[in-house]
């Protein structure tokens, strides 16, 4: 094989093309102002916000997350400080740099989705992605990725308003990923992304008392990778549509993994809580491991497997 | 704010369970009193960090020193850590109490359990500090010899081995202290009580807080306090103790 010493990183999803298929996972970056002084943020592919709806919501109480052995669950409840504020502070925050920009989306109902897809339209971001799986909200989140007829529906309801791609974001709670994905594709989306965090929880013993206040949590880091690597296998496998995966991605191996089962993107979150610069460091080890390897570029792994 | 290797300085046993461990990190001369930083693990199973207090700053060694208690396993694995040993840390974190608008005046530091440790940084930039301390006996008094060197100090104990017999509230309403500030740290009984002396007493009131973190930098919402008002972050009434605070003035936040 030849010895490429600069693969190409670039990976396209629905006409748009990342400089490298790294990305932040929604809600474990916030819009990167508090990552700005570790790493230029210009080295990733695209910073995905955290979850934002119309209006600014306080999330659950505390206490909101917890560890677990090579993990940790949450159940923040997607605080945030609606679109408007986001749409001013954050926005211009982020194109200052050289980075694609994927605004997550959040709403309790069909309405407060469209509200926030409709006030993006005119904003200069390269792509949305749609929370259709939080499993820490009562209404909307989970409840809308868990049916199928619902997630086509709501799929298609946002495809008819957004100026941008639209990416769905599915939940891992649920028997079978392959139905959701196919119906997220019925639906018109223009990627999908997995995994969310698998529901969970926590009892304090000592006190008798659950971790998290919410009782429930979400589950994420390295203890859930290899099952969102096999999600992600099978969702790729059933949709010509690209994947984003994500799902305990601490390490670039854990990340070409993600890209060999069929992904063509990444995304990284809990690892940014343990390493600040993780996401960084991960674009530089796949390109690293693609240069060893003898790979000319990114595309030549994707679902190699 | 950075992310690094520390040495050890030192490390000992300063009360049963409790120890202080110094650290000589590059960002030591920016730290401030009431600043925390995390600790990380060097088992890649336990991910998150740890939040510790700094308790005093030497910045002609660029040493932090460090005073905890073991809680559980990351604590306890910390507690093996010899000097010249490395361990990976992030800070400085969170935005520290007022010292530099207090500098010249009197202010009264209240530390009550593992709270006492941030006490002492404080006092160590103030000219005219009052230290009141409660601790659970004389045993569990940790960092006696250090606050005893201030002129002022108050010191209750729950079994009475030691000064007044009951809490810091009740060794401070015992004596009756004259301050233009107070700042304090402990559990949040303890703050709920400074919080009600201070509002009738009209002193002005800086507490710190404590919460279970994930980024420790303000990202992940996962540490919020309630507030009184609309916080400039998110703009509900939630505000991130890693990042805007951990210390509040008393009146910003419901501690209900
Ligand atoms: C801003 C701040 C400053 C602190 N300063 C000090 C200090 O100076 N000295 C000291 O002894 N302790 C301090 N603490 C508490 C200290 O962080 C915990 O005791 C420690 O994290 C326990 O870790 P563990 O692995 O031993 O316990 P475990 O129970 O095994 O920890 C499991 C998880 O819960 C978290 N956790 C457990 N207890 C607490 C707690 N009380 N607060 C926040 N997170 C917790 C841990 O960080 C870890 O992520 C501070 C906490 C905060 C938020
Ligand atoms: C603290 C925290 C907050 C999160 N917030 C959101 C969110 O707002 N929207 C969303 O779609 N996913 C959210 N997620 C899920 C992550 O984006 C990601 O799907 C999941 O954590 C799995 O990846 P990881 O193991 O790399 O963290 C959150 C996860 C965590 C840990
Ligand atoms: S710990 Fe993440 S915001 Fe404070």
């Amino acid at each position: 094989m030849m010895n490429t010493s600069n693969p190409d990183l670039t990976t396209t999803l629905a006409s748009v093309t990342f400089k490298n298929p790294v990305m932040t996972a929604s809600g474990t970056f916030g819009s990167g102002m508090e990552y700005c002084d570790f790493f230029d943020l210009s080295r990733l592919g695209a910073v995905v916000t955290k979850g934002v709806a119309d209006v600014p919501w306080p999330g659950n109480p505390t206490p909101r997350v917890c560890e677990t052995p090579s993990g940790m669950l949450n159940a923040i409840g997607l605080q945030n400080p609606g679109i408007d504020v986001f749409c001013e502070r954050d926005l211009p925050f982020l194109r200052q740099y050289d980075t694609k920009i994927i605004v997550n989306v959040c709403g309790h109902s069909e309405e407060e989705y469209l509200r926030v897809v409709d006030r993006l339209a005119d904003e200069a971001i390269d792509m949305m992605e749609i929370n259709i799986s939080c499993p820490n909200v009562k209404e909307g989140g989970i409840a809308f990725g868990t049916d199928p007829a619902a997630v086509e529906r709501i799929t298609r309801a946002v495809k008819a308003h957004a100026r941008q791609p639209v990416i769905m974001k599915l939940s891992p709670n649920v028997t079978d990923i392959k139905v959701m994905a196919r119906a997220a594709e019925a639906g018109g989306a223009d990627a999908i992304s997995l995994i969310n965090t698998l529901t969970g929880m926590k009892i304090d013993i000592e006190r008798a008392r659950f971790a998290l206040a919410n009782r429930t949590g979400g589950l994420s880091g390295p203890a859930i990778h290899p099952v969102a690597v096999r999600m992600v296998y099978e969702a790729a496998h059933s949709v010509s549509i690209p994947v984003i995966g994500m799902g305990g991605i601490v390490t670039a191996e854990d990340a070409i993994e993600m890209l060999m089962a069929g992904a063509s993107a990444v995304s990284v979150g809990t690892a940014s809580f343990h390493n600040p610069m993780a996401a960084a460091e991960i674009a530089d080890g796949i390109g690293a491991f693609l240069a060893r390897k003898g790979y000319g570029s990114v595309s030549e792994i994707i679902g190699i497997v | 704010m950075k992310y690094t290797m520390a040495l050890v300085l030192d490390q000992a046993e300063i009360a049963p369970d409790i120890f202080s461990l110094t650290l000589r990190v590059s960002f030591a001369g920016q730290a401030r009193p009431g600043q925390f930083i995390s600790l990380y693990s060097g088992d890649g199973a336990r991910l998150l960090p740890r939040p510790i207090s700094i308790c005093q700053i030497d910045e002609g060694r660029s040493a932090l020193r460090l005073v905890y208690r073991i809680a559980g396993r990351g604590t306890r694995e910390f507690s093996a850590l010899k000097s010249g040993d490395e361990i990976r840390v992030l800070g400085p974190l969170g935005n520290g109490f007022p010292v530099d608008d207090y500098a010249d005046r009197r202010v009264l530091l209240i530390g009550g359990g593992i709270g006492v440790p941030p006490m002492l940084s404080c006092a160590d930039a103030l000219r005219e500090p009052v230290f009141a301390v409660g601790y659970r006996s004389r045993e569990l008094a940790y960092l006696l010899p250090e606050i005893t060197a201030y002129p002022e100090v108050l010191i209750a104990t729950e079994d009475g081995s030691l000064g007044t017999r009951g809490n810091v509230l009740d060794a401070i309403r015992a004596s009756g202290p004259k301050a233009d500030a107070v700042f304090a740290c402990g559990p949040a009984p303890m703050l709920r009580a400074v919080k009600a002396w201070a509002e009738e007493a009209e002193i002005p009131c800086f507490i710190s807080l404590e919460e279970r973190m994930a980024c420790g930098v303000g990202a992940c919402l996962g540490c919020v306090t309630k507030t009184t008002g609309v916080d400039g972050h998110s703009h509900v009434k939630n505000a991130r103790i890693c990042k805007d605070g951990p210390v509040f003035a008393a009146e910003e936040v419901d501690l209900s």
